[in-house]
């Protein structure tokens, strides 16, 4: 779920200046230095290859290929070239898939991010019981997703819900939160955002630990309310690791398959389908698969996500470098 | 800072974990709830009349689920150690030709969709006839854990001091007793890491059991919940039983183990 920095770069060079010193006799009994580093290295080679690099091949055969589970089993299909990818831009899903992942990952990231820095903020100044409070908001992240949704639907649940029988008890309407076309999206993007606040929270936390306490007991000198000191130290200090925050979450929830599939199954209609849900569908979703649609939405989806992957690269290169 | 003002942020931290935590308390009480009651309108915000007929049913029914699980998450950790911590040693403290190329795949492999993966490997499966077997589904969530797991192996063994590589060099031991009796043991922290995360996505894994062993025996929980709330409807109580038990190695974990899941959650995105 997370991506690792790269600090090898930046440090210096163990290993071979560890050959280096290494006297030759003792090279010599041993293997190279780089025969030794490739065998290290060669389980996680193989596996990529066998495990990435040939199911992408796959994915990107069958969304080129006119794959019928049948043609699936026995392994002929016919070749249709971008015939698939015509079908997924020209079908009526298409439109909606596409706003419905671009709201649901723009509201979740914004809330996410706005609750998890006020809740960062919060708790960076300590006081009684801050560390165990903060390490019980990691309590959503580390529920199994199933259990998660499965919250989330019996709460928003029509009829026996706790969230229609808060509204009767204020005197409003229930709403059909799951069921209707109007408010089915909303409701799994309220139940992401209740998902995402924890991991905003511990790197915005953690990003708020390298701000200098010496700035804001300077800005306090000068008499800067803390409103004022938040927008003028804080924010501003704390733009790198929002941009990284942000594009990481934002490659997290164009992935995001489980929470709305388990609430809503995409639906009522196609108005909760995003495009990785509306991929699961067709391959999985229904009794006849349809893997080379599927596929098709699946490499879309992967295209979108290597853009915005290799911004976050970039981003972080550029941090690193400056 | 005078003990009301910091009392008065005790109270606020409380409300605020109050809320969040309020979905995480409602299927406890939900779960002690009698099968009577769940129709009750308004439902009682207290399970005062409580009753084990939830847990009883979840565990008659799923407690092979939950054997499944647990073995699916240790061998996703085992098989995930063996091939990402000599990976990460090869990345770091070896000469490794093409090593920052291959850092960055592993970067891009973390953002592929795992739906996509998913279909690659039914294709694949349906051949090998992997379809519904339980190794299958361990080498498919290795998959998620291996490339974060190298990468993290990558970026803490190469803060090991080389002059203690040097040192067990110049002592006569080999690349391998290097990394057997020097770099593994310095490594314990990362190991733990790497373990809990393999062990926490393989367990809460949802897309790749309900793609790739969908007519399986051997289910894991996520699978026996999710085939609860389609049979059986009428029983929340039993569904939320089972959504607290398989919660429990999460609940452990956090209590065992909260600062190696920060440690995780940072080395994805903030520089030391």
């Amino acid at each position: 779920m997370m991506t690792v920095t790269h600090t090898a770069e930046s440090r210096p060079d163990v290993g071979e200046k560890a050959d280096a010193a290494v006297p030759g006799n003792r090279r010599q009994r041993s293997l190279g230095p780089r025969t030794a580093a490739a065998l290290f290295a060669a389980p996680l080679l193989v596996y990529l290859l066998v495990f990435y690099a040939f199911p992408l091949y796959r994915n990107i055969e069958l969304s080129l290929h006119d794959y019928t589970l049948r043609a699936f089993v026995q392994g002929k299909a016919e070749f249709v070239g971008f015939d698939n990818y015509l079908a997924v831009f020209s079908s009526s899903t298409f439109i909606t898939a596409f706003t419905n992942t671009a709201v649901f990952t723009a509201v979740s990231l914004v809330f996410q991010y706005a609750l998890g820095l006020a809740l960062a903020v919060f708790f960076r100044s300590s006081f009684r019981l801050s560390s165990v409070l903060r390490g019980l908001f990691l309590i959503p992240w580390l529920l199994p997703l199933i259990v998660s949704a499965s919250a989330w639907s019996w709460m928003l649940n029509s009829d026996n819900g706790i969230v229609n029988a808060a509204l009767v008890g204020l005197g409003l309407e229930p709403l059909n939160w799951l069921t209707s076309p109007g408010l089915a999206l909303t409701s799994v993007i309220i139940a992401n955002i209740w998902l995402g606040i924890p991991f905003n929270l511990v790197i915005l936390y953690s990003g708020l630990q390298n701000i200098p306490k010496d700035y804001y007991e300077a800005a306090a000198l000068d008499g800067a309310s803390s409103w004022k000191q938040f927008w003028s130290i804080t924010f501003p200090l704390l733009r790198p690791v929002t941009a990284i925050t942000l594009l990481l979450g934002l490659v997290y929830t164009l992935k995001v398959v489980d929470i709305i599939w388990i609430m809503t199954s995409g639906g009522p209609g196609d108005t909760s389908t995003t495009f990785a849900t509306w991929s699961y569908r067709e391959a999985f979703g229904t009794g006849t698969p349809d893997f080379s649609p599927a596929a098709t939405v699946g490499n879309l989806l992967i295209l979108i996500a290597l853009a915005f992957g290799l911004l976050y690269l970039r981003v972080q290169k550029n941090q690193e470098e400056s | 800072m005078t003990a009301t003002r910091t009392w008065w942020k005790t109270g606020l931290g409380l409300i605020f974990t109050a809320l969040m935590l309020f979905p995480v308390y409602w299927i406890v009480n939900v779960s002690f709830t009698r099968t009577s009651d769940l129709r009750k309108s308004p439902p009682s915000l207290l399970p005062l009349n409580p009753t084990l007929e939830g847990y009883t049913a979840a565990l008659n029914q799923q407690l092979p689920h939950l054997t499944t699980s647990l073995i699916l998450g240790v061998a996703t950790v085992v098989l995930t150690l063996v091939i990402a911590a000599p990976a990460g040693y090869a990345m770091s403290l070896l000469v490794l030709p093409g090593r920052n190329a291959l850092g960055f795949v592993l970067l891009v492999a973390q953002m592929i969709p795992a739906v996509v993966m998913a279909m690659g490997f039914y294709a694949i499966y349906l051949r090998l006839d992997l379809l519904n077997t339980l190794p299958g589904l361990i080498l498919a969530n290795s998959t998620v854990a291996v490339p974060f797991a190298v990468l993290l192996f990558r970026a803490f063994m190469s803060g090991i001091p080389r002059e203690l590589i040097q040192a067990a060099r110049l002592d006569g031991a080999g690349v391998w007793q290097t990394f057997t009796k020097i770099v593994l043991p310095i490594s314990r922290n990362s190991i733990l890491t790497v373990s809990l995360f393999a062990f926490l996505w393989a367990w809460s894994d949802f897309i790749f059991a309900s793609t790739l062993n969908r007519s399986g025996d051997l289910i894991p929980i996520t699978l026996g919940i999710y085939q609860y709330i389609g049979n059986n409807t009428t029983q929340w109580n039993a569904i939320m039983a089972t959504a607290v038990i398989a919660s429990v190695p999460a609940a452990i974990l956090l209590v065992i183990a909260q600062r190696y899941v920060a440690a995780g959650v940072t080395a994805g995105a903030v520089k030391d």
